[in-house]
Protein backbone atom coordinates (compact mmCIF):
# COMPACT_ATOMS: atom_id res chain seq x y z
CA UNK A 1 0.00 0.00 0.00
CA UNK A 2 2.74 2.05 0.73
CA UNK A 3 4.08 2.22 -2.68
CA UNK A 4 1.21 4.42 -3.88
CA UNK A 5 0.85 7.02 -1.27
CA UNK A 6 2.99 9.69 -2.75
CA UNK A 7 0.76 9.01 -6.05
CA UNK A 8 -3.11 8.85 -4.57
CA UNK A 9 -2.26 11.92 -2.05
CA UNK A 10 -1.89 13.97 -4.86
CA UNK A 11 1.81 15.77 -4.01
CA UNK A 12 3.24 14.83 -6.70
CA UNK A 13 0.65 15.35 -9.50
CA UNK A 14 1.30 17.36 -12.54
CA UNK A 15 1.06 21.29 -12.58
CA UNK A 16 -0.27 21.56 -15.68
CA UNK A 17 -3.82 19.65 -16.31
CA UNK A 18 -2.82 16.00 -16.70
CA UNK A 19 -4.95 13.09 -18.02
CA UNK A 20 -4.42 13.08 -21.35
CA UNK A 21 -2.12 9.98 -20.60
CA UNK A 22 -3.05 7.96 -17.41
CA UNK A 23 -2.72 4.54 -16.02
CA UNK A 24 -5.02 3.38 -13.30
CA UNK A 25 -4.30 0.80 -11.52
CA UNK A 26 -3.02 -1.41 -14.79
CA UNK A 27 -1.55 -5.10 -14.43
CA UNK A 28 0.38 -6.63 -17.34
CA UNK A 29 0.54 -10.12 -17.78
CA UNK A 30 2.33 -12.18 -19.96
CA UNK A 31 0.31 -15.34 -20.16
CA UNK A 32 -0.20 -15.95 -16.50
CA UNK A 33 3.10 -14.17 -15.76
CA UNK A 34 1.86 -10.55 -14.23
CA UNK A 35 4.89 -8.33 -15.26
CA UNK A 36 3.62 -5.05 -13.81
CA UNK A 37 1.48 -4.75 -10.83
CA UNK A 38 -1.29 -1.74 -10.04
CA UNK A 39 0.52 1.07 -11.47
CA UNK A 40 -1.39 4.29 -11.24
CA UNK A 41 0.14 7.10 -13.01
CA UNK A 42 -0.66 10.36 -15.30
CA UNK A 43 1.63 11.68 -17.13
CA UNK A 44 1.78 15.62 -17.65
CA UNK A 45 1.29 17.26 -20.83
CA UNK A 46 4.07 18.46 -22.42
CA UNK A 47 6.29 17.23 -19.83
CA UNK A 48 8.76 14.48 -20.16
CA UNK A 49 8.53 11.22 -17.54
CA UNK A 50 11.07 9.51 -17.22
CA UNK A 51 10.69 5.94 -16.11
CA UNK A 52 13.63 4.27 -13.84
CA UNK A 53 14.43 1.20 -12.43
CA UNK A 54 16.65 -2.06 -12.57
CA UNK A 55 16.09 -4.56 -14.63
CA UNK A 56 13.07 -6.71 -14.65
CA UNK A 57 10.97 -3.90 -13.06
CA UNK A 58 8.59 -3.63 -15.93
CA UNK A 59 9.22 -0.67 -16.70
CA UNK A 60 9.19 -1.51 -20.84
CA UNK A 61 6.46 -3.47 -20.44
CA UNK A 62 4.09 -0.91 -18.92
CA UNK A 63 5.41 1.46 -21.88
CA UNK A 64 4.45 -0.97 -24.51
CA UNK A 65 1.17 -1.37 -22.84
CA UNK A 66 0.89 2.61 -23.60
CA UNK A 67 0.20 2.35 -27.15
CA UNK A 68 -0.97 -1.37 -27.57
CA UNK A 69 2.25 -2.43 -28.90
CA UNK A 70 1.92 -5.35 -26.19
CA UNK A 71 -1.03 -6.16 -28.71
CA UNK A 72 1.75 -7.79 -30.76
CA UNK A 73 3.13 -10.09 -28.13
CA UNK A 74 1.62 -13.02 -27.83
CA UNK A 75 -0.29 -13.90 -24.24
CA UNK A 76 0.50 -10.51 -23.03
CA UNK A 77 -2.86 -8.86 -21.75
CA UNK A 78 -3.79 -5.71 -19.82
CA UNK A 79 -5.27 -5.28 -16.94
CA UNK A 80 -6.90 -1.65 -15.25
CA UNK A 81 -7.54 1.01 -17.46
CA UNK A 82 -5.03 3.15 -19.57
CA UNK A 83 -6.81 6.22 -20.68
CA UNK A 84 -6.13 8.55 -23.18
CA UNK A 85 -8.19 11.65 -23.67
CA UNK A 86 -10.09 10.13 -20.97
CA UNK A 87 -10.85 7.41 -23.27
CA UNK A 88 -9.65 3.72 -22.29
CA UNK A 89 -7.30 2.69 -25.02
CA UNK A 90 -8.42 -1.15 -24.51
CA UNK A 91 -12.33 -0.11 -24.99
CA UNK A 92 -14.03 -2.46 -27.08
CA UNK A 93 -14.70 -0.25 -30.13
CA UNK A 94 -11.24 1.24 -29.99
CA UNK A 95 -9.02 0.44 -33.02
CA UNK A 96 -5.49 0.09 -31.59
CA UNK A 97 -4.16 1.29 -35.00
CA UNK A 98 -5.62 4.38 -34.30
CA UNK A 99 -3.89 4.06 -30.50
CA UNK A 100 -0.94 4.12 -31.88
CA UNK A 101 -0.99 6.99 -34.40
CA UNK A 102 -1.82 8.84 -31.71
CA UNK A 103 1.01 7.61 -29.31
CA UNK A 104 3.81 7.24 -31.33
CA UNK A 105 6.88 5.42 -30.17
CA UNK A 106 10.28 5.36 -31.40
CA UNK A 107 12.82 2.05 -29.45
CA UNK A 108 15.68 1.22 -27.77
CA UNK A 109 17.45 0.41 -31.09
CA UNK A 110 17.17 2.56 -33.97
CA UNK A 111 15.24 0.37 -37.02
CA UNK A 112 14.55 2.60 -39.81
CA UNK A 113 12.85 0.62 -42.72
CA UNK A 114 15.25 -0.52 -45.69
CA UNK A 115 14.17 2.40 -47.81
CA UNK A 116 15.14 5.93 -48.62
CA UNK A 117 15.34 8.26 -46.02
CA UNK A 118 12.72 10.54 -47.77
CA UNK A 119 10.73 7.25 -47.95
CA UNK A 120 11.40 6.33 -44.24
CA UNK A 121 9.46 9.71 -43.16
CA UNK A 122 6.91 9.65 -45.84
CA UNK A 123 5.46 6.19 -44.69
CA UNK A 124 4.02 7.18 -41.72
CA UNK A 125 1.68 9.59 -43.49
CA UNK A 126 0.94 7.28 -46.25
CA UNK A 127 -0.40 4.64 -44.34
CA UNK A 128 -2.13 6.88 -42.47
CA UNK A 129 -3.70 8.43 -45.40
CA UNK A 130 -3.03 11.66 -44.20
CA UNK A 131 -3.63 14.17 -47.28
CA UNK A 132 -0.90 17.14 -47.80
CA UNK A 133 -0.34 19.62 -50.16
CA UNK A 134 3.33 18.62 -50.32
CA UNK A 135 4.79 15.93 -48.91
CA UNK A 136 8.29 17.31 -49.47
CA UNK A 137 7.67 19.82 -47.08
CA UNK A 138 5.95 17.50 -44.48
CA UNK A 139 9.12 15.50 -44.69
CA UNK A 140 11.49 18.89 -44.03
CA UNK A 141 9.28 19.80 -41.72
CA UNK A 142 9.88 15.94 -39.46
CA UNK A 143 13.07 16.45 -40.05
CA UNK A 144 13.82 19.67 -39.39
CA UNK A 145 12.10 19.37 -35.87
CA UNK A 146 14.25 16.29 -35.61
CA UNK A 147 17.18 17.83 -36.34
CA UNK A 148 18.54 15.91 -38.71
CA UNK A 149 17.66 18.17 -42.31
CA UNK A 150 21.14 19.76 -42.30
CA UNK A 151 22.59 16.56 -42.33
CA UNK A 152 19.84 14.73 -44.52
CA UNK A 153 18.66 17.47 -46.84
CA UNK A 154 20.87 16.73 -49.89
CA UNK A 155 20.72 12.56 -49.93
CA UNK A 156 16.98 12.25 -49.15
CA UNK A 157 16.71 9.61 -51.69
CA UNK A 158 19.80 7.41 -50.23
CA UNK A 159 18.97 4.35 -48.04
CA UNK A 160 18.09 5.57 -44.45
CA UNK A 161 20.69 2.63 -43.31
CA UNK A 162 23.74 4.51 -44.87
CA UNK A 163 23.18 6.90 -41.63
CA UNK A 164 25.14 6.67 -38.12
CA UNK A 165 23.68 5.03 -35.46
CA UNK A 166 22.22 8.84 -33.82
CA UNK A 167 21.25 10.09 -37.25
CA UNK A 168 19.18 6.99 -37.62
CA UNK A 169 17.66 7.12 -34.54
CA UNK A 170 16.55 10.78 -35.02
CA UNK A 171 15.21 9.74 -38.12
CA UNK A 172 13.20 7.04 -36.69
CA UNK A 173 11.97 10.33 -34.23
CA UNK A 174 11.46 12.51 -37.45
CA UNK A 175 9.89 9.34 -38.87
CA UNK A 176 7.11 9.39 -35.57
CA UNK A 177 6.79 12.99 -35.36
CA UNK A 178 5.52 13.22 -39.28
CA UNK A 179 2.29 11.21 -38.33
CA UNK A 180 1.54 13.77 -36.08
CA UNK A 181 1.27 12.24 -32.89
CA UNK A 182 0.05 13.64 -29.21
CA UNK A 183 2.66 11.40 -27.12
CA UNK A 184 6.05 9.79 -28.26
CA UNK A 185 7.48 7.11 -26.33
CA UNK A 186 10.73 6.25 -26.20
CA UNK A 187 12.16 2.69 -25.16
CA UNK A 188 15.48 3.85 -24.01
CA UNK A 189 16.41 5.62 -27.10
CA UNK A 190 19.96 6.19 -26.46
CA UNK A 191 20.99 2.81 -24.94
CA UNK A 192 22.52 1.70 -27.93
CA UNK A 193 24.54 5.42 -28.83
CA UNK A 194 27.50 7.05 -28.06
CA UNK A 195 27.55 9.98 -25.81
CA UNK A 196 27.96 12.65 -28.82
CA UNK A 197 24.88 11.24 -29.98
CA UNK A 198 23.14 10.62 -26.56
CA UNK A 199 23.56 14.19 -25.81
CA UNK A 200 21.79 15.19 -29.65
CA UNK A 201 19.05 13.28 -28.51
CA UNK A 202 18.60 14.89 -24.90
CA UNK A 203 18.39 18.27 -26.57
CA UNK A 204 16.22 17.20 -29.18
CA UNK A 205 14.07 15.74 -26.08
CA UNK A 206 13.90 19.47 -24.46
CA UNK A 207 12.84 21.26 -27.70
CA UNK A 208 10.26 18.31 -28.56
CA UNK A 209 8.15 18.67 -25.37
CA UNK A 210 7.07 21.93 -26.49
CA UNK A 211 5.06 20.55 -28.39
CA UNK A 212 4.57 16.83 -27.37
CA UNK A 213 4.01 14.78 -24.05
CA UNK A 214 6.96 12.43 -23.56
CA UNK A 215 7.39 9.14 -21.74
CA UNK A 216 10.90 7.86 -21.34
CA UNK A 217 11.60 4.73 -20.33
CA UNK A 218 15.77 4.57 -19.20
CA UNK A 219 18.85 2.96 -17.31
CA UNK A 220 20.37 5.86 -16.94
CA UNK A 221 19.86 7.69 -13.88
CA UNK A 222 21.75 10.83 -15.41
CA UNK A 223 19.75 11.15 -18.09
CA UNK A 224 17.00 10.49 -16.24
CA UNK A 225 17.97 13.63 -13.94
CA UNK A 226 19.14 15.67 -17.31
CA UNK A 227 15.90 15.59 -19.39
CA UNK A 228 12.63 14.26 -17.24
CA UNK A 229 10.21 17.24 -15.57
CA UNK A 230 8.73 13.40 -13.44
CA UNK A 231 10.38 10.60 -13.34
CA UNK A 232 8.47 7.52 -11.95
CA UNK A 233 10.57 4.87 -9.93
CA UNK A 234 9.87 1.22 -10.33
CA UNK A 235 11.23 -1.96 -9.01
CA UNK A 236 10.53 -5.96 -8.98
CA UNK A 237 8.97 -6.25 -5.55
CA UNK A 238 8.62 -10.47 -4.61
CA UNK A 239 4.72 -11.46 -5.01
CA UNK A 240 3.80 -13.31 -1.38
CA UNK A 241 1.48 -15.23 -2.83
CA UNK A 242 3.45 -17.53 -5.86
CA UNK A 243 6.74 -15.58 -5.84
CA UNK A 244 6.95 -14.37 -8.57
CA UNK A 245 9.09 -10.85 -9.22
CA UNK A 246 6.41 -8.67 -10.76
CA UNK A 247 7.16 -4.77 -11.56
CA UNK A 248 5.29 -2.08 -9.29
CA UNK A 249 6.13 1.56 -9.11
CA UNK A 250 7.46 2.65 -5.73
CA UNK A 251 7.56 6.30 -6.36
CA UNK A 252 6.54 9.10 -8.48
CA UNK A 253 7.43 12.51 -8.08
CA UNK A 254 9.22 15.26 -9.30
CA UNK A 255 12.67 14.66 -10.91
CA UNK A 256 14.24 17.26 -8.41
CA UNK A 257 11.97 15.89 -5.39
CA UNK A 258 13.40 12.07 -6.63
CA UNK A 259 16.90 12.49 -7.00
CA UNK A 260 17.15 14.74 -3.96
CA UNK A 261 14.82 14.29 -2.02
CA UNK A 262 13.07 10.34 -2.02
CA UNK A 263 10.35 9.84 0.16
CA UNK A 264 10.99 6.09 -0.28
CA UNK A 265 13.74 3.94 1.38
CA UNK A 266 14.11 2.16 -2.20
CA UNK A 267 14.22 4.81 -3.86
CA UNK A 268 17.18 6.18 -2.24
CA UNK A 269 19.11 3.35 -2.24
CA UNK A 270 18.41 3.02 -6.06
CA UNK A 271 19.39 6.52 -6.62
CA UNK A 272 22.74 6.50 -4.34
CA UNK A 273 23.55 3.27 -6.18
CA UNK A 274 23.07 0.55 -3.09
CA UNK A 275 21.42 -1.50 -5.52
CA UNK A 276 20.11 -2.25 -8.87
CA UNK B 1 62.54 -16.15 -17.23
CA UNK B 2 61.93 -15.95 -20.74
CA UNK B 3 63.30 -19.11 -22.60
CA UNK B 4 61.57 -20.79 -19.58
CA UNK B 5 58.62 -20.53 -21.44
CA UNK B 6 59.75 -20.21 -24.78
CA UNK B 7 58.04 -22.72 -27.64
CA UNK B 8 54.92 -22.90 -25.11
CA UNK B 9 52.55 -21.61 -28.22
CA UNK B 10 54.37 -23.37 -30.93
CA UNK B 11 51.56 -25.40 -32.73
CA UNK B 12 51.54 -28.95 -32.51
CA UNK B 13 50.50 -31.67 -35.23
CA UNK B 14 46.68 -32.20 -35.59
CA UNK B 15 46.41 -35.19 -37.89
CA UNK B 16 42.57 -35.23 -37.76
CA UNK B 17 42.31 -31.93 -39.03
CA UNK B 18 44.64 -32.64 -41.72
CA UNK B 19 42.54 -35.55 -42.82
CA UNK B 20 39.30 -33.55 -42.34
CA UNK B 21 40.40 -30.57 -44.46
CA UNK B 22 41.35 -33.23 -47.44
CA UNK B 23 38.09 -34.41 -46.76
CA UNK B 24 36.11 -31.21 -47.58
CA UNK B 25 38.40 -30.27 -50.60
CA UNK B 26 38.00 -33.46 -51.89
CA UNK B 27 34.23 -32.62 -51.72
CA UNK B 28 34.43 -29.37 -53.36
CA UNK B 29 36.44 -30.76 -56.07
CA UNK B 30 34.22 -33.80 -56.96
CA UNK B 31 31.56 -31.12 -57.05
CA UNK B 32 33.31 -28.81 -59.73
CA UNK B 33 34.52 -32.10 -61.57
CA UNK B 34 31.03 -33.44 -62.04
CA UNK B 35 29.37 -30.33 -63.12
CA UNK B 36 32.51 -29.62 -65.59
CA UNK B 37 31.70 -33.31 -66.65
CA UNK B 38 28.05 -32.44 -67.82
CA UNK B 39 28.90 -29.48 -69.02
CA UNK B 40 31.25 -31.05 -71.77
CA UNK B 41 28.92 -34.03 -72.53
CA UNK B 42 26.59 -31.70 -73.42
CA UNK B 43 28.88 -29.41 -75.27
CA UNK B 44 31.12 -31.67 -77.50
CA UNK B 45 27.33 -33.82 -79.33
CA UNK B 46 25.90 -30.65 -80.02
CA UNK B 47 29.06 -29.31 -81.72
CA UNK B 48 28.56 -32.56 -83.93
CA UNK B 49 25.17 -31.39 -84.65
CA UNK B 50 25.85 -27.74 -85.00
CA UNK B 51 28.55 -28.87 -87.76
CA UNK B 52 25.55 -29.85 -89.93
CA UNK B 53 22.58 -28.10 -89.00
CA UNK B 54 22.89 -24.26 -89.30
CA UNK B 55 22.62 -22.66 -85.62
CA UNK B 56 20.18 -19.96 -87.26
CA UNK B 57 17.73 -22.94 -88.47
CA UNK B 58 17.70 -24.34 -84.88
CA UNK B 59 16.76 -21.39 -82.90
CA UNK B 60 14.39 -19.86 -85.68
CA UNK B 61 13.14 -22.85 -87.57
CA UNK B 62 9.53 -23.40 -86.85
CA UNK B 63 9.15 -27.49 -87.71
CA UNK B 64 10.22 -29.75 -85.44
CA UNK B 65 10.77 -33.09 -87.35
CA UNK B 66 14.18 -34.49 -86.51
CA UNK B 67 13.26 -38.03 -87.39
CA UNK B 68 11.35 -37.72 -90.40
CA UNK B 69 12.72 -38.20 -93.87
CA UNK B 70 12.82 -34.45 -94.95
CA UNK B 71 14.43 -33.81 -91.68
CA UNK B 72 13.82 -30.28 -90.00
CA UNK B 73 15.21 -29.15 -86.65
CA UNK B 74 13.84 -26.25 -86.04
CA UNK B 75 13.90 -25.47 -82.13
CA UNK B 76 10.63 -23.18 -81.61
CA UNK B 77 7.86 -26.06 -81.29
CA UNK B 78 9.72 -27.39 -78.26
CA UNK B 79 10.42 -23.87 -76.73
CA UNK B 80 7.01 -22.85 -77.29
CA UNK B 81 5.63 -25.48 -75.22
CA UNK B 82 8.18 -24.87 -72.38
CA UNK B 83 7.11 -21.25 -72.09
CA UNK B 84 3.61 -22.29 -72.27
CA UNK B 85 3.82 -24.41 -69.55
CA UNK B 86 6.27 -22.62 -67.24
CA UNK B 87 3.92 -19.15 -67.72
CA UNK B 88 0.79 -21.26 -66.74
CA UNK B 89 2.21 -22.73 -63.52
CA UNK B 90 3.57 -19.31 -62.45
CA UNK B 91 0.34 -17.98 -62.67
CA UNK B 92 -0.76 -20.76 -60.27
CA UNK B 93 1.89 -20.61 -58.43
CA UNK B 94 3.02 -17.26 -57.96
CA UNK B 95 0.61 -15.17 -56.32
CA UNK B 96 -0.61 -19.14 -54.75
CA UNK B 97 2.96 -19.80 -52.95
CA UNK B 98 3.62 -15.83 -51.83
CA UNK B 99 -0.13 -16.02 -50.38
CA UNK B 100 0.52 -18.80 -47.92
CA UNK B 101 4.48 -17.00 -47.26
CA UNK B 102 2.97 -14.13 -46.01
CA UNK B 103 -0.43 -15.80 -44.46
CA UNK B 104 2.22 -18.31 -42.65
CA UNK B 105 5.19 -15.81 -41.92
CA UNK B 106 2.58 -12.66 -40.78
CA UNK B 107 -0.31 -13.88 -40.03
CA UNK B 108 -0.78 -17.29 -38.54
CA UNK B 109 0.02 -18.34 -34.96
CA UNK B 110 3.53 -19.81 -34.20
CA UNK B 111 1.52 -22.69 -33.61
CA UNK B 112 -0.27 -23.14 -36.51
CA UNK B 113 2.77 -22.54 -38.85
CA UNK B 114 4.65 -24.86 -36.68
CA UNK B 115 1.84 -27.57 -38.36
CA UNK B 116 1.37 -26.31 -41.50
CA UNK B 117 4.20 -25.66 -43.03
CA UNK B 118 6.01 -29.31 -42.93
CA UNK B 119 2.48 -30.54 -44.66
CA UNK B 120 3.45 -27.50 -46.93
CA UNK B 121 6.56 -29.12 -47.92
CA UNK B 122 5.19 -32.62 -47.81
CA UNK B 123 3.59 -31.69 -51.80
CA UNK B 124 7.06 -31.32 -52.90
CA UNK B 125 8.15 -35.07 -52.12
CA UNK B 126 4.89 -36.38 -53.93
CA UNK B 127 6.72 -38.00 -57.15
CA UNK B 128 6.18 -35.91 -60.47
CA UNK B 129 4.88 -39.33 -62.50
CA UNK B 130 2.08 -38.84 -59.46
CA UNK B 131 1.40 -35.53 -60.49
CA UNK B 132 1.96 -36.04 -64.50
CA UNK B 133 -1.40 -38.97 -63.92
CA UNK B 134 -3.35 -36.36 -61.65
CA UNK B 135 -2.77 -34.13 -64.55
CA UNK B 136 -3.53 -36.08 -67.57
CA UNK B 137 -6.39 -38.28 -66.12
CA UNK B 138 -7.93 -35.54 -64.08
CA UNK B 139 -7.32 -31.85 -64.75
CA UNK B 140 -7.20 -32.56 -68.47
CA UNK B 141 -9.53 -35.77 -68.89
CA UNK B 142 -12.36 -34.94 -66.01
CA UNK B 143 -11.79 -31.06 -65.71
CA UNK B 144 -11.11 -29.34 -68.31
CA UNK B 145 -13.21 -32.03 -70.79
CA UNK B 146 -16.31 -33.04 -69.38
CA UNK B 147 -17.17 -30.22 -66.46
CA UNK B 148 -15.72 -27.05 -68.24
CA UNK B 149 -16.51 -28.52 -72.00
CA UNK B 150 -13.69 -26.74 -73.32
CA UNK B 151 -12.29 -27.48 -76.73
CA UNK B 152 -9.14 -29.84 -75.90
CA UNK B 153 -8.04 -33.14 -76.86
CA UNK B 154 -6.21 -36.00 -74.85
CA UNK B 155 -3.50 -33.59 -73.86
CA UNK B 156 -2.68 -29.47 -73.14
CA UNK B 157 -0.07 -27.52 -72.23
CA UNK B 158 -2.88 -25.62 -69.88
CA UNK B 159 -3.74 -28.97 -67.76
CA UNK B 160 0.45 -30.05 -67.88
CA UNK B 161 1.32 -26.07 -66.60
CA UNK B 162 -1.57 -25.99 -64.03
CA UNK B 163 -0.15 -29.17 -61.99
CA UNK B 164 2.92 -28.09 -62.53
CA UNK B 165 2.22 -24.76 -60.94
CA UNK B 166 0.47 -27.55 -58.27
CA UNK B 167 4.23 -28.53 -57.68
CA UNK B 168 6.48 -25.64 -57.15
CA UNK B 169 3.62 -24.18 -55.03
CA UNK B 170 5.35 -25.70 -51.73
CA UNK B 171 9.33 -24.46 -53.34
CA UNK B 172 7.85 -20.74 -53.56
CA UNK B 173 6.35 -20.55 -50.15
CA UNK B 174 8.46 -21.77 -48.16
CA UNK B 175 11.63 -20.43 -49.92
CA UNK B 176 9.61 -16.89 -49.33
CA UNK B 177 8.15 -17.73 -46.14
CA UNK B 178 12.06 -17.96 -44.75
CA UNK B 179 12.91 -14.96 -46.54
CA UNK B 180 9.47 -12.93 -44.64
CA UNK B 181 10.20 -14.52 -41.67
CA UNK B 182 13.91 -13.23 -41.53
CA UNK B 183 12.99 -9.41 -41.44
CA UNK B 184 13.76 -8.66 -38.07
CA UNK B 185 10.91 -7.96 -36.15
CA UNK B 186 11.68 -4.56 -35.05
CA UNK B 187 10.51 -3.65 -38.62
CA UNK B 188 7.13 -4.59 -38.23
CA UNK B 189 6.85 -3.02 -34.79
CA UNK B 190 8.41 -0.06 -35.84
CA UNK B 191 5.51 0.10 -38.69
CA UNK B 192 2.85 -0.75 -36.17
CA UNK B 193 3.94 2.12 -33.82
CA UNK B 194 3.38 4.75 -37.24
CA UNK B 195 -0.34 3.84 -37.36
CA UNK B 196 0.02 1.11 -39.75
CA UNK B 197 -2.15 -2.30 -40.30
CA UNK B 198 -0.64 -5.54 -40.65
CA UNK B 199 -1.29 -5.60 -44.32
CA UNK B 200 0.24 -2.27 -45.00
CA UNK B 201 3.20 -3.84 -42.49
CA UNK B 202 3.74 -6.64 -44.54
CA UNK B 203 3.36 -4.95 -48.47
CA UNK B 204 5.54 -1.85 -47.69
CA UNK B 205 7.85 -2.76 -44.95
CA UNK B 206 8.41 -6.49 -45.13
CA UNK B 207 7.75 -7.57 -48.61
CA UNK B 208 10.40 -5.13 -49.89
CA UNK B 209 13.13 -6.10 -46.92
CA UNK B 210 12.29 -10.08 -48.80
CA UNK B 211 12.44 -9.30 -52.34
CA UNK B 212 15.77 -10.56 -52.80
CA UNK B 213 14.63 -14.03 -51.09
CA UNK B 214 11.23 -14.13 -52.82
CA UNK B 215 12.56 -13.26 -56.13
CA UNK B 216 15.29 -16.12 -55.12
CA UNK B 217 12.43 -18.50 -54.35
CA UNK B 218 10.36 -17.64 -57.77
CA UNK B 219 13.49 -18.42 -60.31
CA UNK B 220 14.09 -21.59 -57.72
CA UNK B 221 10.58 -22.28 -59.16
CA UNK B 222 11.20 -21.28 -62.50
CA UNK B 223 13.89 -23.25 -63.24
CA UNK B 224 12.19 -26.38 -61.65
CA UNK B 225 9.17 -25.74 -64.03
CA UNK B 226 11.49 -25.39 -66.94
CA UNK B 227 13.28 -29.00 -66.35
CA UNK B 228 10.42 -30.16 -65.14
CA UNK B 229 9.88 -33.62 -67.76
CA UNK B 230 7.19 -36.47 -65.98
CA UNK B 231 4.67 -34.12 -66.23
CA UNK B 232 5.00 -32.43 -69.01
CA UNK B 233 5.73 -35.76 -70.91
CA UNK B 234 2.45 -37.38 -69.57
CA UNK B 235 0.23 -34.54 -69.58
CA UNK B 236 1.05 -32.20 -72.25
CA UNK B 237 1.61 -34.61 -75.16
CA UNK B 238 4.06 -35.41 -77.48
CA UNK B 239 3.60 -33.68 -80.94
CA UNK B 240 6.30 -31.32 -81.26
CA UNK B 241 4.39 -28.02 -83.12
CA UNK B 242 4.27 -24.47 -82.42
CA UNK B 243 1.56 -23.59 -78.94
CA UNK B 244 -0.53 -21.08 -80.02
CA UNK B 245 -3.24 -21.38 -77.12
CA UNK B 246 -2.67 -23.14 -73.71
CA UNK B 247 -5.70 -26.15 -74.80
CA UNK B 248 -3.55 -27.09 -77.72
CA UNK B 249 -1.03 -30.29 -76.70
CA UNK B 250 2.49 -29.68 -77.66
CA UNK B 251 6.13 -31.37 -76.50
CA UNK B 252 8.34 -29.14 -74.39
CA UNK B 253 11.72 -29.52 -74.63
CA UNK B 254 11.98 -31.97 -71.64
CA UNK B 255 9.83 -34.02 -72.72
CA UNK B 256 11.34 -34.45 -76.44
CA UNK B 257 14.64 -35.37 -74.73
CA UNK B 258 12.84 -38.22 -72.58
CA UNK B 259 11.18 -39.40 -75.71
CA UNK B 260 14.24 -39.71 -77.91
CA UNK B 261 16.54 -40.83 -75.24
CA UNK B 262 14.10 -44.03 -75.05
CA UNK B 263 14.19 -44.27 -78.37
CA UNK B 264 16.66 -46.76 -80.77
CA UNK B 265 18.66 -43.47 -82.11
CA UNK B 266 22.02 -44.78 -83.33
CA UNK B 267 24.54 -43.27 -80.73
CA UNK B 268 26.45 -40.44 -82.67
CA UNK B 269 23.79 -40.26 -85.66
CA UNK B 270 22.47 -36.93 -86.28
CA UNK B 271 19.27 -37.71 -84.23
CA UNK B 272 21.54 -38.86 -81.14
CA UNK B 273 23.18 -35.35 -81.19
CA UNK B 274 19.65 -33.27 -81.50
CA UNK B 275 19.51 -34.79 -77.88
CA UNK B 276 22.51 -33.00 -76.78
CA UNK B 277 21.83 -29.09 -78.55
CA UNK B 278 18.22 -29.19 -77.22
CA UNK B 279 19.79 -30.10 -73.56
CA UNK B 280 22.43 -27.76 -74.16
CA UNK B 281 19.64 -24.89 -74.90
CA UNK B 282 17.75 -25.89 -71.70
CA UNK B 283 20.85 -25.65 -70.15
CA UNK B 284 21.65 -21.87 -71.70
CA UNK B 285 18.22 -20.85 -70.69
CA UNK B 286 18.29 -21.80 -67.39
CA UNK B 287 21.91 -20.25 -66.79
CA UNK B 288 20.32 -16.90 -68.81
CA UNK B 289 17.12 -17.21 -66.03
CA UNK B 290 19.45 -17.64 -63.32
CA UNK B 291 21.73 -14.23 -64.39
CA UNK B 292 18.77 -12.16 -64.92
CA UNK B 293 17.06 -12.90 -61.39
CA UNK B 294 21.00 -12.32 -59.85
CA UNK B 295 20.89 -9.01 -61.52
CA UNK B 296 17.58 -7.81 -60.44
CA UNK B 297 17.96 -8.61 -57.16
CA UNK B 298 21.30 -6.89 -56.80
CA UNK B 299 19.50 -3.81 -58.01
CA UNK B 300 16.63 -4.07 -55.75
CA UNK B 301 18.36 -5.40 -52.78
CA UNK B 302 17.86 -3.62 -49.45
CA UNK B 303 19.63 -4.97 -46.58
CA UNK B 304 18.02 -4.93 -43.59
Amino acid sequence: MVIHTSVRTGASLPDKPYGQLACEQVDVYYGSFRAVTDVSLAFGINEITALIGPSGCGKSTLLRSLNRMNDLIDGARVEGRVTFMGEDIYGKRVDAIEVRRRIGMVFQKPNPFPKSIFDNIAYGPRVNGIRVDSMSDLVEEALTKAALWDEVKDKLKQSALGLSGGQQQRLCIARTIAVKPDVILMDEPCSALDPIATARIEDLMHDLRREYTIVIVTHNMQQAARVADRTAFFTAQVDEGNGDRTGVLVEYGKTAQIFENPTDRRTEDYISGRFG
Amino acid sequence: MTTQFAGQLEGRPRPFDVVVRLLFRLAAVITIVITVGILLALLLPSIGFFSEVPITDFLFGTRWAPRFADASFGVLPLVTATLWTTFIALVFAVPLGLGAAVLLSEYAHWRVRKVLKPILEVLAGIPTVVYGYFAVQFIQATVLKDWLQLPTGSFSVLAAGFVMGIMIIPTIASISEDALSAVPNALRQGSAALGANRMQTTVRVIFPAAVSGIVAAIILGVSRAVGETMIVALAAGQQARLVANPLEAGQTMTAFIAQAALGDSVVGSLQYDTLFAVGLLLFVITLVVNIISITIVRRVRKAY
